[in-house]
């Protein structure tokens, strides 16, 4: 690929462009509903078992870390407190973000990639069908429909994870940790984080679909195509993350 | 009945690197014409931007008084409707069966009943000869029935125009020549326009109605079959022999004074064993018969008839 300097500013625009078209195509019928719960399935299936997996061990690390600080402070009684603030609002939405964008976007965008090379998009644009509107939406919806659900799954995990660790392994005891459970958190930070997770499959969905449909020189430039994708959304998840949480900080009253 | 396609002053670059340029042609209705050009001239990228896949820098292409270099996303696809593309490998969908691979236009665009879809899927299916693969995924299947396919998808919405990327590329010369005929019968039954983007000079001298050839960013020449084949125009007639000598290189042209001594070289050799005209009489692949023939074919019919009399008197 050439470097040119306005090379970067024409690939935000044209993913800009697609994120809108998708917006005004969504509510057009007929709601390719076929598809949509297709790809749901598609990528509930790909990423249900590793988000499990990667929201127990980042539970319990939240445990280990403030277990022992709560220890040192003489504050074990908000162990519990603590534990369920980092999983609901920030450890939650990151794994959300992670899985949703490394393995669903990177599905999502080797699917359209391998089909843009074949001739598949061009053959039915010139079938006059719209792949935003037949092979986008649906993908981005399922994706975050997928993050909102994924969402769900890490805070309880990472939840579960954080008591286990801190009761069994760190003797905390099990009726302060449940008790303090609604100190510092509130109902709030799960809407935020739902919120949060519903933006995260938004964008995942958007950019792998983008990059797969911009593919382009043959099997090598599928494979970029998937690459570029996850560092490009990573990146955005990030920044949205920071943003989120400012505005949200802001806007909702914070407890204790 | 087919739809006249007018180009006119076509030009297209990708970044510094033009295309082709200040192309202009009619594609008349209901006829064949074929493109022909070495490797990478961008005949395929003409075929997309006819279709409107690809936007042109300049120019224009007229389309039942529209010009599609101008139409918005939205009445472009309506237009496309009258468009059938046989991409070079077919581009059927993977996950789909034959079947469903050619239904599918009719299910997106049709509310026909499930049973008449079946009925035009497997008509057309029996066109290209298909029959009995219909479960059959693209992927087990080989490069033939996979164009054929393609073939028979393009077809299903009874298109107006067909664009045909490289038909025979990668087919053997028995298969090449099935092609050509289900092509040529194809034009007889259903009267549409029909272009054909290729370099096989057997299948553009037997075919078409019109050849056109581009060359060096620019088309050098478009016109009735007969006139390129008789041409003396040298870019034209060493690609219609398929020779090294002339002005068509390797990489990608040759310096002047190169071409003049080759050609002349070649024009002592050939003195004398040299009949003019002699490759106008390449036969013209005329429908099969049982293919009921429109007016246009009869009169192709006979005229071919009289040249290959014609012919047979010289020779005698």
């Amino acid at each position: 690929m050439r470097l040119s300097p306005t090379g970067a500013l024409r690939q935000s625009g044209s993913l800009f462009a697609m994120a809108l078209d998708v917006v005004r195509t969504i509510p057009r019928r007929p709601f390719q509903a076929r598809e949509f719960i297709q790809q749901a399935w598609f990528v509930a299936s790909v990423t249900i078992l590793p988000t499990a997996l990667v929201s127990i061990p980042f539970g319990a690390v939240i445990a280990l870390q403030i277990g022992s600080l709560t220890r040192q402070l003489g504050a074990q009684s908000f162990s519990g407190a603590a534990s369920v603030l980092a999983v609901l609002r920030e450890a939650s939405p990151i794994v959300t973000a992670l899985l949703i964008a490394g393995a669903g976007g990177t599905a999502i965008c080797a699917d359209l990639g391998a089909r843009k090379i074949r001739d598949e998009i061009d053959a039915m644009q010139v079938l006059g069908i719209d792949p935003i509107h037949r092979l986008v939406v649906p993908r981005v919806l399922a994706s975050m429909v997928v993050a909102v659900l994924l969402n769900g799954l890490v805070s309880v995990v990472g939840v579960a994870g954080g008591y286990f660790f801190n009761v069994v392994l760190q003797n905390g005891t099990p009726g302060a940790y449940l008790a303090s459970f609604t100190t510092l958190a509130q109902l709030s930070d799960l809407w935020a984080a739902e919120v949060k997770a519903l933006v995260f499959g938004a964008i995942s969905g958007i950019v792998a679909s983008y990059k797969g449909l911009t593919a382009k020189g043959g099997p090598k430039g599928v494979g970029d195509a998937v690459n570029q994708s996850v560092v490009i959304t990573f990146m955005l998840l990030f920044v949205t993350n920071f943003v989120m949480t400012a505005v949200y900080f802001q806007v909702v009253p914070q407890r204790g | 009945m087919g739809v006249e396609i007018c180009v006119e002053g076509l030009t297209k670059s990708f970044g510094h690197q033009v295309i082709w340029q200040d192309v202009s042609l009619t594609l008349p209705a209901g006829e064949v014409s074929v493109m022909l050009g070495p490797s990478g001239t961008g005949k395929s990228v003409f075929l997309k931007t006819l279709v409107g896949l690809l936007k042109p820098e300049r120019g224009s292409i007229t389309i039942q008084g529209r010009d599609i270099t101008k139409l918005r996303e939205h009445d472009l696809y309506e237009v496309r409707k009258l468009f059938g593309v046989l991409f070079q490998d077919g581009a059927l969908f993977g996950s789909m069966n034959l079947y469903d691979n050619i239904a599918f236009p009719l299910r997106e665009h049709t509310r026909k009943s499930e049973s008449e879809i079946r009925r035009i899927v497997l008509e057309k299916m029996d066109m290209v000869g298909l029959i009995g693969a219909e479960g059959k995924l693209p992927g087990e299947i080989s490069g033939g029935m996979r164009k054929r396919a393609g073939l028979a998808r393009a077809l299903v919405l009874d298109p107006e125009i067909i664009l045909f990327d490289e038909p025979d590329s990668g087919l053997d010369p028995v298969r090449v020549a099935y092609l050509n005929q289900l092509i040529v019968d194809l034009n007889a039954q259903i009267d549409a326009t029909f272009l054909i983007v290729t370099h096989d000079i057997a299948s553009a001298r037997q075919v078409p109605d019109n050849i056109g050839l581009l060359f060096r960013r620019e088309l050098v020449m478009f016109g009735p079959r007969e006139e390129l084949l008789t041409s003396d125009e040298p870019v034209v007639r060493q690609f219609l022999n398929g020779r090294m000598q002339g002005p068509i290189g390797m990489a990608e042209e040759k310096d002047a004074a190169q071409v003049e001594q080759e050609l002349a070289a070649l024009g002592d050799e050939g003195k004398g064993t040299r009949s003019p005209g002699s490759q106008a009489l390449t036969p013209r692949l005329l429908p099969g018969p049982g293919i009921p023939r429109p007016p246009r074919w009869e009169a192709i019919a006979r005229r071919e008839a009289e040249l290959r009399h014609r012919k047979v008197v010289a020779d005698v």
